[in-house]
């Protein structure tokens, strides 16, 4: 299954507005996308409360996988945002 | 005919307007049986679909970004696939639907917490979530803060920080509450924006929905069923004295010019950096908030980093740097700290240098090198010293790494009774009253029904300061106070009186407290500290010093 590897960038790691941004992100793949922590339990990355439960702050490596035809566009995406500070963004209206 | 209610009054001011009431959160009905559980699963998903849309509409209009980031991801807990999974399961095992969100939202709920720090804070996020969707299930009103369309004093029992991240400064006019003490969330919260405020007035909870009341945040009072007229009256003189008093500028100074700092208390640059107010430099700068938000301790230097920023943006170069001040009260998951019964008298403040001498080592080096990085002369002080042995030690790893200036938050009586030997050992004290209180009064910090005992015009407390203040005095070094007592512009005459060298407080008190301070002289000051000691109870005091209380 691929997978990518990405450490948070978002200095006040994956929650508030990065995990927001991010769960929306993994929404709209139109696959599942799992998301986990080393070794632990891969976690649906399109449900907000899941990924908040990772815990997981500025400077913790994250692992994606995903299945299917796209898999790997998928999850490039989704790993270049983590691998963006996504708190010192602008933030575009809503 | 207008009445008068008593409160405890926490942040001055004065405002009128309609009540406007926070809604309790709905009690869970018994459970009930369900015949249909796709209608039951349907109600169910509907009431979480209609608190995602409302939360993200309130999401749109949230007045700033941090309550917008909140809202939005409040909106995205509703709506989340894996809560829906839970409520489906729950329904299916034969719940209600009211019982099987509950149950969902619980289960949740504890996978938040265990992740601990920061993101256990977000468990107040799904209870809201929680409230809300139990209250759409069974038609009660949307709990927490209301929108009625127009602007309104918001009465609560008390309120959280959950409560209140998304209040509308243009509509909420002045907080009210029927509990809650001088040192709880709502007051602070209060002086913080600015917004006039009475806590533990429990009468305002017989007051009906829409009653025209006015608010006196100095005196405590609120004033029910007074007319349409007079509050548009009490508005536009609110309004044009906050215009005059926000204009204000220039160091503190009693009419006499007897100078006393004005200091703001900040948790980061970010506190500094937009508000026009005038002050003399940072009096309480609190680095917890690096280390909040954290599974691993933050390293060398990012905190070297932080700490200059706030060096070189503090007003006048002057910042009182107050380590870190968290442990089994304030747990920190990198700490490791055994759990305790009684946090508030366990291993907080530098009693975690105990344990984990390295963390306050570390602090102290990146401390040092942001000095010397931004030309700034730091002030240092550790929170809950409690002995002369621990000022010592504390005084001896601060001034090795080449920290000039070394002193204590007096936070525990033992530590004010032994004012005159810490001064041996350090460069200044500063007062934290909120603990002070706590500890001098056995009276935990938010307990509701305890408001009276945490009343800051307590004579015992004035008189610890007193003592602090002497012992500084005597010897020609600076005693602050940098509580919440310090934002009170009556009884910052009283701390002035006892000869307090600074006040330090949050920007939005600074105004209203140079005002006081320089209709008053140190005569004036002194008399009313004074009276304040000599009184039996804090009402007595304020009646004493205030006229026509």
């Amino acid at each position: 299954m691929p997978e990518r590897t990405v450490v948070i960038a978002s200095s006040t790691g994956l929650h508030a507005r990065p995990a927001k941004i991010f769960v929306q992100a993994a929404a709209k793949q139109g696959m599942p996308v799992r998301i986990r922590v080393g070794e632990g339990k891969p976690v649906p990355a399109n449900s907000m409360l899941a990924v908040l439960a990772l815990g997981a702050t500025h400077g913790t490596e994250v692992t994606l996988d995903a299945e299917g035809p796209g898999a790997d566009e998928a999850l490039d995406s989704l790993a270049d945002l983590l691998a963006r500070d996504l708190d010192a963004e602008e933030t575009p209206h809503g | 005919m207008a009445e008068t209610l008593k409160g405890l009054g926490v942040s001055p001011g004065r405002a009128a307007g309609r009540i406007c009431r926070m809604a309790a959160p709905p009690e869970l009905p018994a459970s009930a049986p369900v015949a249909d559980a796709d209608a039951e699963l349907g109600r169910a998903l509907d009431a979480l679909r209609a608190t995602a849309a409302e939360l993200a509409e309130r999401a749109e209009k949230a007045p700033d970004a941090d309550a917008r980031a909140i809202l939005e991801a409040q909106s995205f807990i509703a709506d989340d696939p894996g809560l829906h999974e839970s409520v489906e399961a729950g329904v299916r095992s034969g719940k209600d639907a009211v019982h099987a969100i509950d149950e969902a939202c619980a289960h949740h709920r504890r996978a938040l917490l265990a992740a601990g720090g920061y993101i256990a804070e977000r468990a107040a996020d799904l209870d809201d979530v929680r409230n809300r969707a139990v209250a759409a299930v069974l038609g009660l009103p949307v709990p927490g803060v209301p929108s009625p369309g127009h602007p309104f004093v918001l009465v609560a029992e008390d309120l959280s920080p959950a409560d209140t991240v998304n209040l509308d400064p243009d509509s909420v006019l002045a907080l009210v509450t029927s509990r809650g003490g001088p040192t709880s969330h709502t007051a602070i919260l209060a002086r913080a924006r600015g917004l006039p405020a009475v806590v533990a007035c429990r009468e305002v909870s017989e007051v009906g929905e829409g009653t025209w009341v006015s608010v006196d945040g100095l005196r405590g009072e609120v004033e029910v069923g007074i007319g349409e007229e007079a509050a548009a009256e009490i508005q536009r003189l609110a309004e044009a004295e906050r215009r005059r008093t926000s204009t204000s500028r220039g160091p503190g100074r009693t009419s006499d010019d007897h100078p006393v700092k004005l200091l703001l208390n900040i948790g980061s640059a970010a506190d500094l950096a937009p508000q026009g107010v005038d002050a003399e430099g940072v009096g309480l700068f609190r680095t917890e908030f690096l280390f909040l938000d954290r599974r691993e301790e933050p390293g060398y230097e990012e905190q070297v980093a932080a700490y200059a920023a706030v060096f070189r943006a503090a007003p006048g170069g002057h910042v009182v740097v107050r380590t870190l001040d968290a442990g089994t009260d304030k747990p920190l998951p990198f700490l490791g700290l055994a759990e305790e019964t009684n946090p508030a008298l366990g291993v907080r403040g530098l009693r975690v240098s105990r344990v984990r001498p390295e963390v306050l080592d570390t602090q102290l080096d990146a401390i040092a090198e942001a000095a010397r990085q931004s030309g700034a002369e730091p002030w240092v002080m550790a929170p809950m010293v409690t002995t002369v042995g621990e000022a010592a030690d504390f005084a001896g790893r601060a001034r090795a790494r080449g920290i000039a200036r070394v002193g204590a938050m007096v936070e525990v009586p033992a530590a004010a009774l032994r004012a005159e030997r810490l001064l041996k050992e350090l460069d200044f004290l500063s007062i934290g009253t909120n603990d002070l209180s706590q500890y001098t009064f056995a009276s935990d910090r938010q307990h509701g029904d305890l408001a009276d005992l945490l009343d800051p015009w307590q004579a015992a407390l004035l008189q610890l300061i007193a003592d602090c203040a002497a012992a500084g005095q005597a010897v020609g070094k600076p005693v602050g106070v940098c509580g919440e007592a310090a934002a009170d512009p009556l009884l910052a005459t009283v701390l002035v009186g006892l000869g307090v060298t600074s006040l330090s407080m949050s920007a939005p008190s600074v105004p209203a407290v140079r005002e006081s301070l320089a209709a008053h002289s140190l005569a004036q000051c002194r008399d009313n500290a004074r009276l304040a000691l000599g009184a039996d109870d804090p009402g007595q005091a304020r009646k004493m010093i205030l006229p026509g209380w």
